[in-house]
């Protein structure tokens, strides 16, 4: 027979064994989406409580996307740029993380929950003010050449860098 | 309980006063109210009404040969033309395109751009299976790619083959003019725009190209520019034939 001091030692264990999951999930596991950015802190909420927003934030779009695509409703309030705009931020690169990493706010929890969405095969993963400068990046309209009428580079460079040196 | 009162009478009478009263005080409010419309934006939350319909007139005598301003302004707007690496030309994206026609008796050349005419019945709306290619309630006619599921018969009901494809994977969309793959696209007449009370971006690239030759504004609005001109001088429908009473006209030709 256990006697009551093992027999509580051993509760203890079982009990800590529990607990275990329990316990790291708070510090690591689980989906950790990064903080938005200053309007949406803690002093100023999102557009709706938080935990609303994470049951419902779907139906939300998906609303205001008929809305939007079909009455030319404009307003910003449930916009999914606008979602994008205040939730999407750097990462420690300095980089904005693109849909997918999981850094990015949406992928944070999408990828955790493997749930698949669509949304960024046509809309902008990023806000305004990162991609208005990274679409022009393509053979057709090479940085270089928006460079080149700012005065930034030696002629000589620029020489090598938009005829490759031929002259 | 009684059919009729003394006092369902007196009911009757202030119920009738105050109509009256009411419609005495909105004739003396409508002018201002008109005003207010004119002047300002049309606010965010407010929905399109079949009030406006919007359109565009071009003036094909004004419109430069080797201009293709209103092209690069299209593309420079909406994302589209230099996004497209894999797909062959005839099959990369084609929101407006610069036409040129000559008249072979008289050696006449013009130039003239093309896009979605935004008719009021538009034959790919017809034609949708899903209720994606759509026409808003002012006119402009435009894809839902929510529910597209790129069938393409929009594209070949178009008289004017103003629909393209997408063909691969896109990035860096603008924020205004989400656009993916296997779905199908046109002029939406800068939508967004409009809905802020701006003009398209081609009609703004040809004023600034100091050309003048495309004219945007309200049809239904009988001061409107675009009205007035229309009243004055005329403008043709392309396949005027086809009865769809297109939103896009064109002088000159």
């Amino acid at each position: 027979m256990m006697s009551y001091g093992q027999f509580a030692k051993h509760l203890l264990v079982l009990a800590g064994l529990f607990a275990l999951p329990v316990l790291s999930n708070a510090g690591e596991l689980g989906p950790q989406p990064p903080k938005a950015k200053e309007k949406a802190s803690a002093k100023t909420e999102c557009v709706r409580p938080v935990k609303e927003m994470r049951k419902n934030h779907m139906k939300l779009l998906l609303h205001k996307r008929d809305e939007t695509m079909r009455e030319g409703v404009r307003t910003k309030e449930i916009s999914l740029s606008e979602c994008i705009e205040c939730h999407v931020t750097p990462k420690k690169d300095g980089e904005y993380p693109r849909i997918g990493e999981d850094e990015h706010f949406c992928s944070s929890c999408h990828n955790y929950a493997a749930v698949n969405i669509d949304c960024f095969d046509c809309h902008s993963d990023l806000p305004k003010d990162a991609s208005a400068h990274m679409h022009t990046l393509n053979g057709n309209n090479p940085h270089h050449k928006d460079l080149a009428s700012k005065d930034s580079l030696k002629k000589e460079t620029l020489d090598v860098l938009i005829e490759g040196g031929k002259k | 309980m009684s059919p009729k009162t003394p006092e369902s009478t007196t009911d009757q009478y202030r119920r009738k006063f105050l109509k009256q009263s009411a419609a005495v005080g909105g004739l003396m409010v409508a002018p201002g109210v008109i005003l207010n419309q004119v002047a300002h934006a049309k606010p965010d939350a407010e929905k399109v009404s079949n009030k406006n319909r919007w359109g565009i007139l071009v003036d094909t005598n004004k419109c430069s040969k080797g201009c293709n301003d209103c092209v690069t302004a299209c593309q420079e707007e909406n994302g589209w033309g230099k996004s497209e690496t894999k797909s062959r030309p005839d099959q990369q994206a084609q929101w407006i395109r610069k036409v040129t026609i000559t008249d072979k008796q008289t050696g006449h050349v013009q130039s003239l751009p093309l896009m979605c005419q935004h008719c009021e019945n538009p034959p790919c709306v017809d034609v949708c299976p899903t209720g994606a290619s759509m026409k808003r309630e002012d006119g402009i006619v435009l894809v839902d790619r929510h529910i597209c599921i790129g069938c393409r018969y929009c594209m070949m009901a178009c008289p004017y083959k103003a629909r393209s494809f997408i063909h691969e994977h896109l990035q860096y969309q603008k924020v205004n003019a989400p656009r993916g793959i296997g779905t199908v696209e046109s002029c939406n007449m800068c939508a967004p725009r409009v809905d802020r009370d701006r003009e398209p971006a081609c009609v703004e690239a040809c004023s600034k190209a100091e050309h003048g030759a495309l004219l945007f504004g309200d049809l239904k609005d009988p001061e409107s520019a675009i009205s007035v001109e229309l009243k004055k001088h005329g403008g043709k429908q392309i396949r005027a034939d086809l009865g769809l009473n297109t939103g896009v006209r064109y002088q000159g030709i």
